[in-house]
């Protein structure tokens, strides 16, 4: 009998080692902009914090605008997104606790390779977007308030544009491979984040007709979800994972994460 | 094309993963409606009571609801900030599951509905005749419509086999945890990756084809 109770308790022991190794609440979900997903970035660098923490991330990608409202209904815990002033808003209304800057890269202008518009003279992105509409060359937007769709209207704005319900500007409400697509299809231009421009590149017939005017400036930034607002978030997930991320672990895979030899995000 | 059939019958890992999945949600969501949807469909049949043809037309109306709508009702209900936001079922299987069921329990309930109707009128007498109790009628009645209650499971298995709005909308097309044969098709259209699109959707055109003609050999021939 005592024997037994002395493996029962040596059981225990071993058990509780376990826990404390593997977190309380493993399981953290992660709303993102579609282009750190479709980028292939997450894929390659979260099996290692999974497997250095053991955590485990559930990676919805939805665009920013939506990543956000989710995180602002308390349905994730944790988001990675590209808009600062939209975040600004997020952080300011209580929604989040803490955020961090994660990494940066830059948007294109895409466009057919024949450029009916003639936008591969315009120096900056500005004159770019201003011959695109003067040409009433096709452009698809993504128009779905993601981070790539918050930036583009920025240059629109920039431009004293405003192209709304007009033929030539289509405003798709989808992800942005799939709007890469669509304006392959169509013979169209498109802003896109150099990430999953990179991803796409082999199998689309775009070029990139106008980069690196400061305007097209891309940061990355991560906010964990406030725990003040929704209790029953994973906030000590969310944490490791945002130190985690812009910590030297997470900063090394990130800066060495290449397609096709490109480096497709960079470090602050 | 060629790729399409290596990723099937070469066993690649995550495309059995998303297609067993599927399967899964679909089987657990069917299960969970069947009662339900058979009880709600006995009732309408058996007996008048008040009320009986405005349920009834509900219960059709809503067969014909679009997925994204179900998926619509059902995330604010499980959204954190919704009422039964505790449970956490959005984002993971369960709601996925959750949102399945009741897309299937109103196929499952007009379809028993419809095929009791169809039974002989002098059954139901005939047993009441015989003086069978209210549970031995119930019981007999099941027996003699088993086609009938098997049909309308298929058919409820086959419609959430194969819809997209709700399983994208609840379970998030997470990897691994709540990617389905229709969300990832969805997904991999978008990218223009075509291949694992394709073996998934000739898995989802072999499971239509099997519905059907399973639905068919269940058909009575003089009916």
């Amino acid at each position: 009998m005592k024997r037994l109770g002395l493996i029962v308790l040596a059981c225990a022991l071993a058990l509780s080692a376990l826990w404390a190794q593997s977190p309380a609440n493993p399981r953290l979900k992660l709303a993102t902009t579609t282009s750190t997903e479709q980028s292939g970035l997450l894929s390659a660098i979260l099996p290692a914090f999974e497997k250095e923490t053991g955590y485990k991330v559930d990676v919805i990608a939805v665009g920013t605008g939506a990543s956000l409202k989710i995180g602002e209904k308390g349905d994730c815990d944790v988001v990675l997104v590209h808009a600062r002033a939209l975040e600004d808003a997020f952080m300011a209304a209580g929604f989040g606790a803490d955020r961090k800057d994660v990494m940066y890269n830059d948007f294109v202008v895409l466009g057919p390779a024949s450029d009916p518009a003639g936008m591969s003279k315009a120096k900056t992105a500005l004159d770019a977007f201003a011959l695109i509409a003067k040409a009433q060359a096709g452009f698809v937007s993504r128009g779905d308030n993601s981070g790539t769709d918050v930036k583009e209207k920025e240059i629109w704005k920039a431009a004293a544009l405003a192209p709304k319900g007009v033929a030539w500007y289509k405003e798709a409400g989808q992800g942005m491979s799939q709007v890469i697509v669509m304006a392959e299809q169509m013979g169209a231009y498109t802003l896109a984040d150099r990430a999953t421009w990179l991803a796409m590149k082999d199998k689309s017939k775009l070029a990139i007709l106008n980069q690196g005017d400061k305007i097209l400036f891309n940061p990355y930034g991560i906010i964990t979800v406030s725990p003040a607002k929704w209790p029953q978030s994973n906030y000590a997930g969310a944490l490791a994972l945002m130190n985690w991320i812009t910590g030297p672990r997470g900063q090394a895979l990130i800066s060495a994460y290449k397609i096709g030899g490109e480096q497709c995000f960079y470090l602050y | 094309m060629r790729e399409a059939f290596r990723l099937l019958f070469g066993g690649d890992a995550e495309t059995w993963g998303i297609v067993t999945r599927s399967l899964g949600f679909s089987l657990f969501s069917t299960i969970f409606s069947t009662l339900p949807g058979i009880a709600v469909g006995m009732a309408l049949a058996s007996r008048d009571f008040p009320g009986r043809r405005a349920l009834a037309a509900v219960v059709n109306a809503l067969t014909a609801l679009p997925t994204v709508v179900i998926g619509l009702l059902v995330y604010s209900l499980i959204s954190r900030s919704g009422p039964f936001g505790s449970l956490g079922f959005l984002y993971v299987p369960a709601g996925v599951v959750a949102g399945q069921s009741v897309l299937a329990f109103p196929i499952v309930a007009s379809l028993t509905y419809a095929g009791l109707s169809k039974l002989d009128p002098r059954f139901a007498e005939t047993l009441v005749t015989l003086g069978a109790g209210p549970y031995a009628r119930m019981l007999a009645t099941l027996r003699e419509a088993k086609v009938v209650l098997v049909a309308a499971i298929v058919s409820a298995f086959g419609r959430v086999t194969g819809e997209v709005g709700v399983c994208m909308m609840l379970g998030g097309n997470i990897r691994f945890s709540t990617r389905t044969m229709t969300t990832a098709i969805a997904l991999d259209a978008g990218k223009g990756e075509f291949e694992r699109a394709i073996s998934l959707g000739l898995v989802l055109l072999i499971i239509a084809l099997a519905v059907n003609l399973a639905l068919h050999a269940m058909t009575p021939r003089e009916a």
